[in-house]
């Protein structure tokens, strides 16, 4: 009972308290390039929550079953970087096979996930937090991925609304955007004392 | 000769100015976002960050560079990508022995180096396709004008949140600190503030 309140504990707090982009800015460039459109950006999301779901739980067996305790602790980032570029490799030619509509409207995005910092930002947290359970691993790298498919949704939302507001001619486009993220952040923060 | 030397030092120039204004990647290209918003909350680790930034970038770039000719196209943002790795690592292990305390407060955002937009747009724009001393030129001109822009938007979050800039108290003592500013919120809002400047300049100059 206390290792599911754990999860769902952990979930809860990755999705809305610690959500990536809100809280340490991470996905900050797909966050802002692809949050035009609504359907575009939930199909990004859900890319982007399948990649991290794999990855996550894959960095966390090698850094856990090879790396740790051994010299080879210097080449982690090496390691991280490769497993997340074949995760996205996967997906790409998943995609490609079985959704050729959707890879088209991806076009240079769907590659770009390598750099997606979220991605490796999160593989990088679970190390630095010291989860030291795969179950917990795997659930935090899955809630990561919906924390940003939610953030990125949330966005587009507001995004396709602001095509009609009366914008300053100065601030249109990425200015905008950003003061937007920045308002939801604050109501984000709404969420923090929630757990503990 | 005389006149061919002038125009290749010509282009030298060009490329240094390019990163710190009319391209500038943070303002102009919006690339490397994360960093600039994660650790601009104070000057001095915006600093250790633009600092590290132009150590990979110079280090990757000069790799690529010089490995450009024996690529093979759908392999080079996987070599990209671990050279950077490389570096990274080692920019990370010097910061833990040295700068304990700064390691610390960085945090994750070292490592994420590896995947900051502009080290791997400046590989793929430049490095891949010019000579070893203009991408070495490109790069430097890239990371300084990166660290200026950290350093710009740190200056004006730390004045802010906390009335001093590199730890050194500046305002007078009725200034009330904006607690707001050193939080993301503030990040994001003086970021789109800025930007939003950068636009105006440029278009009363065009």
């Amino acid at each position: 009972m206390s290792t599911l309140n754990t999860l769902l504990l952990g979930f809860i707090s990755i999705v809305l308290i610690n959500n990536l982009v809100f809280t340490k800015f991470l996905g900050i460039c797909p966050y802002l390039g692809v949050s035009g459109r609504i359907d575009m950006a939930f199909g990004m999301g859900m890319a982007v929550t399948f990649v991290v779901t794999l990855s996550g739980t894959l960095t966390w067996l090698i850094d856990h079953l090879i790396l740790m305790g051994t010299p080879l602790e210097v080449t982690r980032y090496v390691c991280f970087i490769l497993v997340i570029a074949g995760a996205v490799q996967l997906v790409e030619m998943y995609v490609r096979k079985f959704f050729p509509s959707l890879y088209d409207s991806f076009g240079i995005f769907l590659p770009l996930i390598t750099t997606n910092c979220a991605i490796l930002g999160l593989c990088l947290f679970i190390n630095l937090w010291g989860i030291d359970n795969l179950l917990e691993a795997v659930v935090l790298s899955f809630g990561a991925g919906i924390g940003f498919t939610m953030a990125i949704c949330i966005m587009a939302g507001i995004r396709e609304n602001l095509k009609m507001a009366d914008v300053p001619e100065n601030l249109k486009g990425a200015p905008i955007t950003l003061i937007t993220a920045g308002l939801l952040t604050l109501a984000f923060m709404g969420f923090a004392g929630m757990i503990r | 000769m005389a006149n061919n030397s002038d125009t290749t030092a010509g282009i030298y120039k060009v490329t240094l100015l390019a990163g710190l204004w009319r391209e500038n990647p943070v303002f102009r290209l919006l690339l490397g976002m994360c960093p600039t918003l994660a650790v601009t909350a104070a000057v001095k680790p915006a600093l250790t960050m633009g600092l590290s930034v132009i150590f990979v970038l110079v280090c990757s770039n000069i790799v690529v560079s010089l490995m450009r000719n024996l690529l093979k196209p759908h392999l080079r943002i996987l070599m990209f990508t671990l050279t950077i790795a490389t570096f990274v690592t080692i920019a990370d292990l010097f910061l833990r022995a040295f700068q304990p305390v700064m390691s610390e407060t960085l945090g994750p955002y070292v490592p994420l180096i590896i995947v900051n937009c502009i080290i791997i747009c400046r590989a793929e724009a430049c490095a891949s396709k010019n000579t070893l001393v203009v991408s070495i030129i490109d790069a430097v001109g890239m990371g300084v004008g990166f660290t200026l822009t950290l350093c710009v938007l740190a200056s004006i979050r730390e004045l802010l949140s906390t009335g001093m800039i590199f730890e050194a108290k500046v305002m007078p003592d009725w200034f009330v600190p904006w607690a707001a500013m050193s939080m993301p919120v503030g990040a994001f809002i003086t970021l789109g503030l800025l930007l939003g400047l950068v636009n105006k300049l440029t278009k009363g100059k065009s």
